[in-house]
């Protein structure tokens, strides 16, 4: 088990370099475990946050994205998710690589050129129809693959929650598509500008969940950061055939 | 080890995704284990219950009228009770046997709105069962959920050795009993602890 850097904070850029490098001596690190548990050291800032953040979500994002979603039809905001989603698969190919998941970094330039050209430059997801189903991956998990602990829990101010390490890797990944290399402006700009109306389809396509977890639930805060670390968890274990031991003893407790 | 496992695994799922093909009751039974059910049994009750939501789904019926429904669907294939006590957790101890009933009568009426509206996004889509394993002294069922004009992503039910019945849900890793201990835990510290009120706001969440 390599566990390096579990309590690294953003900025430490020595200890990133210092798994890094330990992980390409390793060549192949075994796929880490997932965390368990809460680790929340910064919960009364982290709090204030998302109170912000639901003011934000309340007063500008969900009124805007329910605006999107009903003035836009359905198949409009498939393709511009759709489209987002494409533009971010160069990105995902270069983190596959740095995962050593050599399978998934060819997965996923198959599939944005499936898409891009037959596709019609990503508006359209035939991948998906023939089997190249989506990867979705980031310069987290890439962190995780390497052996880095997810560290504290966070809620990033207007970006929601997320973790120590998994903040570095939204920053990272900002620099790590080529795409935002290779094409010139004004075209650069739809990156961005794909991703915050893919991110409003999201807001209103998943809505009533999302309203349940920040508008319904008696502790949000505390809800909204269980969901987001299971999920991540989850998603990080790679596969369903996790074992979720916290959950396995739950399940077995009395409580008489 | 665990790698490779995992690996395997992975590649096993990419390939029933990639065939398409529904690898229905590939139990995983153990040998000579003092199991009161078998992984086959759990796998067909989940079979029935994913049948039965997608009939609910896509009747057409009002939202009141599903919620019954999935009220009905609760109280036959779920262990209610053991539900409500996991969720309620340290606190289940200090209960009377009148709260716990009580307790769980409310959850099971919170649990069919606050999920049945969840299941409600699944119209027009399905759910397939995948395969069943043993894990300690229950059985986890692996569904896929297939919507449209979305990856497709896992539900699993967790099924009970003892009586037969599902006492967990995960949609995506996150695990129902997690999730409303957390909800619970909330609502109960609103009202400093008190179990009556719990019960009472219980009735009118979700």
């Amino acid at each position: 088990m390599v566990s390096l850097g579990g309590k690294m904070l953003p900025g430490h850029g020595v200890s990133t370099k210092l798994a890094v490098l330990g992980c390409l001596l390793l060549a192949a690190c075994a796929t880490p475990e997932v965390a368990s548990g809460i680790h929340d050291p910064y919960e009364v800032t982290n709090r204030k946050i998302h109170e912000s953040n639901r003011n934000i979500d309340r007063k500008v994002l969900r009124p805007v994205a329910y605006a999107y979603g009903e003035s836009v039809p359905e198949p409009v905001r498939i393709g511009v998710s759709n489209f987002a989603d494409n533009l971010s698969l160069p990105g995902d190919v270069v983190n596959n690589i740095l995962q050593f998941r050599l399978d998934d970094a060819i997965h996923n330039t198959v599939r944005f050129m499936v898409n891009t050209t037959i596709g019609l430059g990503g508006v359209l997801d035939p991948g998906t129809a023939i089997g190249l189903t989506a990867r979705e991956t980031d310069f987290g998990e890439t962190l995780h693959v390497w052996g880095v602990g997810e560290g504290a829990y966070l809620e990033l101010p207007s970006l929601g929650p997320s973790t120590q390490r998994d903040a570095v890797g939204r920053g990272v990944d900002i620099f790590l598509n080529p795409l935002s290399y290779i094409v010139r402006k004004p075209e650069r700009y739809a990156l961005p500008a794909s991703g915050v109306a893919a991110r409003l389809g999201d807001r209103y396509r998943f809505g009533g969940t999302l309203d349940s977890v920040l508008y319904d639930s008696a502790d949000s805060y505390a809800q909204a950061r269980l969901v987001y670390l299971e999920n991540r968890r989850f998603q990080l274990s790679g596969d369903l055939e996790q074992d979720d031991e916290d959950l396995y003893d739950i399940y077995e407790e009395t409580f008489e | 080890m665990i790698f490779m496992r995992k690996h395997l695994n992975n590649m096993q799922n990419r390939r029933f995704v990639l065939s398409g093909l529904a690898a229905i009751g590939a139990a995983s039974a153990l040998p000579g284990s003092a199991l009161a059910y078998s992984a086959g049994e759990a796998n067909t009750l989940i079979t029935r219950v994913v049948s039965e939501i997608t009939t609910i789904i896509n009747s057409g019926r009002s939202q009141a009228a599903m919620f019954g429904d999935f009220e009905r669907l609760f109280a036959r294939y779920a262990d209610v009770p053991r539900i409500a006590q996991l969720v309620l957790g340290p606190d289940n101890r200090r209960a009377t046997p009148a709260q716990r009933a009580a307790f769980a009568e409310a959850f099971q009426g919170y649990m069919a709105r606050k999920y049945g509206r969840r299941f409600r996004e699944f119209i027009g889509g399905r759910l397939e069962v995948n395969n069943t394993r043993a894990v300690k002294s229950f059985y986890e069922v692996s569904t896929t959920a297939y919507l449209a004009g979305e990856a497709p992503f896992e539900v699993v039910f967790v099924v009970a050795d003892s009586n037969g019945r599902f006492i967990d849900m995960k949609i995506e890793g996150i695990s129902l009993i997690k999730a409303e201990r957390t909800e619970i835990g909330s609502m109960l510290d609103r009202r400093r602890g008190d179990i009556d009120a719990l019960i009472a706001d219980l009735k009118r969440a979700g």
